[in-house]
C-alpha cells in the first residue's frame, strides 16, 4: 500500500521534527537503563504468609479456594466438581493424567469449536505463575493451559496452582514471564466482573462466572 | 476534521454546556455517587502500597522516555509486530484511519463487527462512519452497550455510562432488547447483556479494539479489561483490528510491571482488574488468523514539539483525574463536549484540534492541583492548563477583536494599575467613590456591571472599605521593636 508507506514516512518525520534531536540506539538504551526503578520488586513474605495472602485475595474476588497436597489433587478436583454439579469438563492438552478423577467427562479442548465449548459445564487448567499481592493467575498458551478461548467460553473455571508458582509481587511475575513473552498471555483476577452499573461489582459478565482454585501445597 | 465527530459532539463551549447540565439533578447525583465510590476504593488500594510514589516516578520516567524517542520505538514495534505475523498500518488522521479500517472490514465482506471499548475509535467517529457504509458495529463493553443502545454519548472514559443509574439502564435494555420483564438488579442487567452478546461473539467474524499498551521490543499488545468481552473479541473472531494512538508504545515487556500496578488501582480501585490480555501477532490455533494494528497520529505528533505540554501524551487513561476533579464532579463528562472529559480532556482536546476547538476547556478548572496529585504518570495538568491558557491569550491578542476586546483591554489596564503602588492607590480611591453606584442598601455589591457580572451571579461581593489596608498601614505608628518603614517606593 503506497498510501500507507506515505503515511508512515509522514508520521515518523513529523515526530522527528517535533522532537528536534535524535539519539542513536545505544544512547537511547543508556537513557532507558537510567530510568529510576526504586519500587518494590522482590517479595518479602515467607511461604506460609504468601499462601495465606494469595488465598485471601482470591477469596476477596469471590473465588473458591481450597488447599491440598500433590497426592490429593485428583480427589480434590472430584470433590469440587461434584459439589458444583459440573460434569462435562473441557481440558487443555498436556494436563497430567494423574489430575483427572475417574467417572467424569473430560474432553481435550483443541478438538471442538466455539459452540461446543459454549455447551461445556466448565474447564480445568493449570497455570504459569500466580501473584499473591493482587490475587492474579497468569495463563499462557502452553501445556496444561491451552488456547485462550478454553478458559474463557465455559461458565466455570477450576484452576490448579502449585505453591512454587506463587510469587508475591507483579514485578516478580514479569521476571518469570519475560522469557516466554511471545506466548498469548492472560492475567485473570477472580471471575469476570463489571462495575459499570452504579459502581456495584457484579460477578460474571462474559468470562467464567465461577472460579475455584486448588492450591497445591 | 471528521464530520462524524461533529455530528456527535456540539461545539458549545464549556460554560454554556455546563450551565445546562447543572440543571440535571439526576445526572449530577449519578456522577457524584459513582466518582465517590471509585475514589474511595482507589484511595484504599493506593494507600496500601508503600512504594506508590516510586511507581509513579518510574511510570512517569518510562512514559517520558518513550515519547522522547517515539519514532525509534514505533519503528521497533512495527518490525517486531510484523515479524510475529501482525500487519501494521499508519494513519495520519481520522479520515485515513476510517478508510483503512473500512477497507479491511470490506475485504472480509463483513456486515457486522464486534467492538471492545476504545476511546480512540470514538475520537475518529468510527461507528458513525461504519454505519454510513452499511456495517453495523456492536459495542460489547457493558457501559458502551448502554451508551449505544441508549443513543447516548460516553461521559467518562473508564466507566462511560456512569451518568446512568440502574433504572435508566433497565429502561434502555427493556426497550432495545425487547425484554419487558427485565429486573433492575445490576445482576439482571449484566445477565441480559451476557445473553444478548454471547451469540454475537460466536457469530461475528471481525473485531475492532483499541489497546492500552504496545510493546516495542517484541511487538506485543496489551488490553486491560473487566468483563471478558475484550477476551471474547480478541480470541473468537477470525480478524482483529486494533486502532491505537501512536503515543501508547512502551519500550519493553517488563515495563508493564509498573503500569499493571498503577493503572488498575487508579482506574477502578482494584488491585488488579479481572483480565489483562497480552499477545503478539498471530498464533496458530489460538485467536484470530489475521491481526492488524492501525497506528493513529491525528495531531498527536505536533504536541511532542511543545516541551511544556508534551507530558499530556504520557497519559494512560486511568481517569483518576476525572474522579477527583471538583469541576467534573459538578458537571459530569458531557459538559466537555469532547471524547476526553475531565482534567486530561481539558488539556488533550484543544491540542488534538491544534487549539482551534475546545478553547474554553483549559479554563474549566480551579487549578486546585488534585489531578496532578493522583496522576499515576505525574502529568502536571495545572501547569499545562496555564500554559494553554497563555497560548490562547497570545493567539487572541494577535486578532483585532482580541486585542481591542474588553477582556484584553481590562487585563492590560489591570496590569498597568498593579505595576505601580501609586496608581493602585489612586484606583482604590476612585473605586471607593465609584462603587457607590453599585453597593446596595444592605451594604454589599449584589450585581457588578457588564463583563464583571459573572462574578456576582451566584455570590455577593463586599465593597471596598472606607479605609484601605494601605491607608491604615501608612498611618500606623512604627512600634519600638518592629522598625516599620513608612515610605513606600514605586516598583516600576
Ligand atoms: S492524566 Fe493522569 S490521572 Fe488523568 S487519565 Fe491520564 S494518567 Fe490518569
Amino acid at each position: 500500500m503506497s498510501n500507507s508507506s506515505d503515511a508512515r514516512t509522514a508520521i515518523l518525520n513529523s515526530i522527528r521534527s517535533a522532537l528536534g534531536r535524535s539519539m542513536d540506539a545505544s544512547g537511547i538504551a543508556a537513557e532507558y537503563d537510567a530510568i529510576p526503578r526504586a519500587y518494590k520488586r522482590e517479595g518479602t513474605l515467607g511461604r506460609d504468609a504468601l499462601m495465606d495472602l494469595f488465598a485471601h485475595r482470591l477469596a476477596e474476588y469471590d473465588a473458591g479456594v481450597t488447599r491440598c497436597s500433590v497426592e490429593k489433587i485428583s480427589e480434590e478436583i472430584a470433590r469440587i466438581l461434584e459439589a458444583r454439579g459440573r460434569r462435562k469438563i473441557a481440558i487443555p492438552g498436556g494436563l497430567p493424567d494423574g489430575w483427572l478423577p475417574k467417572g467424569l467427562d473430560f474432553e481435550v479442548g483443541t478438538h471442538f469449536d466455539d459452540y461446543q465449548l459454549d455447551r461445556m459445564d466448565g474447564v480445568l487448567t493449570g497455570c504459569t505463575v500466580a501473584i499473591a499481592a493482587t490475587g492474579s493467575i497468569v495463563l499462557q498458551n502452553a501445556a496444561a493451559q491451552g488456547p485462550r478461548i478454553l478458559s474463557l467460553v465455559p461458565d466455570y473455571h477450576l484452576c490448579v496452582v502449585f505453591a512454587e508458582q506463587v510469587v508475591e509481587t507483579v514485578p516478580e511475575s514479569f521476571a518469570q514471564l519475560d522469557g516466554m513473552s511471545a506466548l498469548p498471555t492472560t492475567f485473570f483476577s477472580g471471575p469476570s466482573a463489571t462495575a459499570d452499573i452504579e459502581m456495584t461489582r457484579i460477578k460474571g459478565v462474559h468470562g467464567p462466572r465461577f472460579l475455584d482454585v486448588v492450591l497445591v501445597v | 476534521m471528521t464530520t462524524q465527530e461533529q455530528a456527535h459532539w456540539s461545539d458549545r463551549d464549556f460554560p454554556e454546556a455546563a450551565k445546562e447540565l447543572l440543571q440535571d439533578s439526576q445526572i449530577r447525583s449519578n456522577v457524584r455517587h459513582a466518582t465517590n465510590v471509585i475514589q474511595a476504593k482507589r484511595n484504599n488500594v493506593v494507600g496500601e502500597l508503600s512504594d506508590w510514589q516510586q511507581l509513579r516516578d518510574a511510570g512517569a520516567a518510562i512514559r517520558a522516555h518513550s515519547l522522547a524517542h517515539l519514532h525509534f520505538y514505533l519503528a521497533q514495534f512495527e518490525e517486531a509486530c510484523t515479524r510475529a505475523g501482525g500487519q501494521v498500518h499508519w494513519a495520519r488522521d481520522s479520515a485515513e484511519a476510517n478508510r483503512i479500517i473500512l477497507g479491511l472490514i470490506q475485504k472480509h465482506d463483513a456486515k457486522e463487527v464486534i467492538k471492545i471499548k476504545t476511546m480512540t475509535s470514538e475520537e475518529i467517529g468510527l461507528n458513525q462512519n461504519l454505519e454510513a457504509n452499511g456495517i453495523h458495529p456492536i459495542e460489547t463493553d457493558l457501559a458502551e452497550l448502554i451508551i449505544q443502545l441508549g443513543h447516548d454519548k460516553p461521559s467518562h472514559f473508564v466507566v462511560p455510562a456512569l451518568h446512568k443509574n440502574r433504572q435508566e439502564v433497565r429502561e434502555i435494555f427493556k426497550r432495545e432488547m425487547n425484554l419487558p420483564d427485565l429486573g433492575e438488579r445490576p445482576e439482571d442487567l449484566a445477565s441480559a447483556a451476557r445473553t444478548y452478546l454471547r451469540e454475537k461473539y460466536l457469530r461475528v467474524k471481525v473485531a475492532v479494539s483499541g489497546a492500552n499498551f504496545l510493546i516495542a521490543e517484541n511487538g506485543a499488545v496489551c488490553i486491560v479489561e473487566s468483563e471478558g468481552n475484550g477476551r471474547m473479541c480478541l480470541t473468537l473472531p477470525d480478524v482483529l483490528i486494533s486502532l491505537v494512538g501512536i503515543e501508547k508504545v512502551l519500550p519493553k515487556y517488563r515495563d508493564m510491571e509498573v503500569f499493571l500496578q498503577t493503572l488498575p488501582r487508579s482506574a477502578t480501585g482494584e488491585r488488579m482488574n479481572p483480565y489483562n490480555s497480552i499477545w503478539t501477532g498471530v498464533h496458530e490455533g489460538d485467536g484470530p488468523k489475521e491481526f492488524h494494528v492501525v497506528l493513529l497520529d491525528n495531531r498527536r505528533s505536533p504536541i511532542l514539539g511543545d516541551a511544556e505540554s508534551r507530558q499530556t501524551l504520557q497519559c494512560i487513561r486511568c481517569a483518576a483525574c476525572l474522579n477527583v476533579c471538583p469541576v467534573y464532579h459538578q458537571t459530569g463528562g458531557h459538559a466537555y463536549e469532547s471524547v476526553y472529559a475531565g482534567p486530561i480532556g481539558a488539556i488533550l482536546t484543544p491540542q488534538l484540534h491544534s487549539m482551534t476547538e475546545g478553547r474554553s476547556l483549559p479554563y474549566a478548572s480551579s487549578l486546585c492541583g488534585a489531578c496532578y496529585e493522583v496522576c499515576p504518570v505525574k502529568i502536571n495538568i495545572p501547569e499545562v492548563l496555564i500554559h494553554l491558557r497563555g497560548k490562547i491569550v497570545e493567539e487572541d491578542q494577535k486578532t483585532f477583536s482580541g486585542k481591542f476586546g474588553m477582556w484584553n483591554m481590562g487585563m492590560q489596564a489591570a496590569a498597568f494599575l498593579f505595576a505601580s503602588s501609586s496608581r493602585l492607590s489612586l484606583a482604590q480611591h476612585l473605586g471607593q467613590i465609584g462603587q457607590k453606584l453599585v453597593v446596595s442598601q444592605n451594604g454589599v455589591i449584589e450585581r457588578l456591571p457588564s463583563m464583571l457580572s459573572g462574578w456576582t451571579q451566584t455570590r455577593d461581593l463586599m465593597p471596598l472599605p472606607d479605609q484601605t489596608f494601605r491607608d491604615w498601614w501608612a498611618q500606623r505608628k512604627p512600634s519600638a521593636d518592629h522598625g516599620i518603614v513608612k515610605e513606600e517606593s514605586d516598583v516600576e
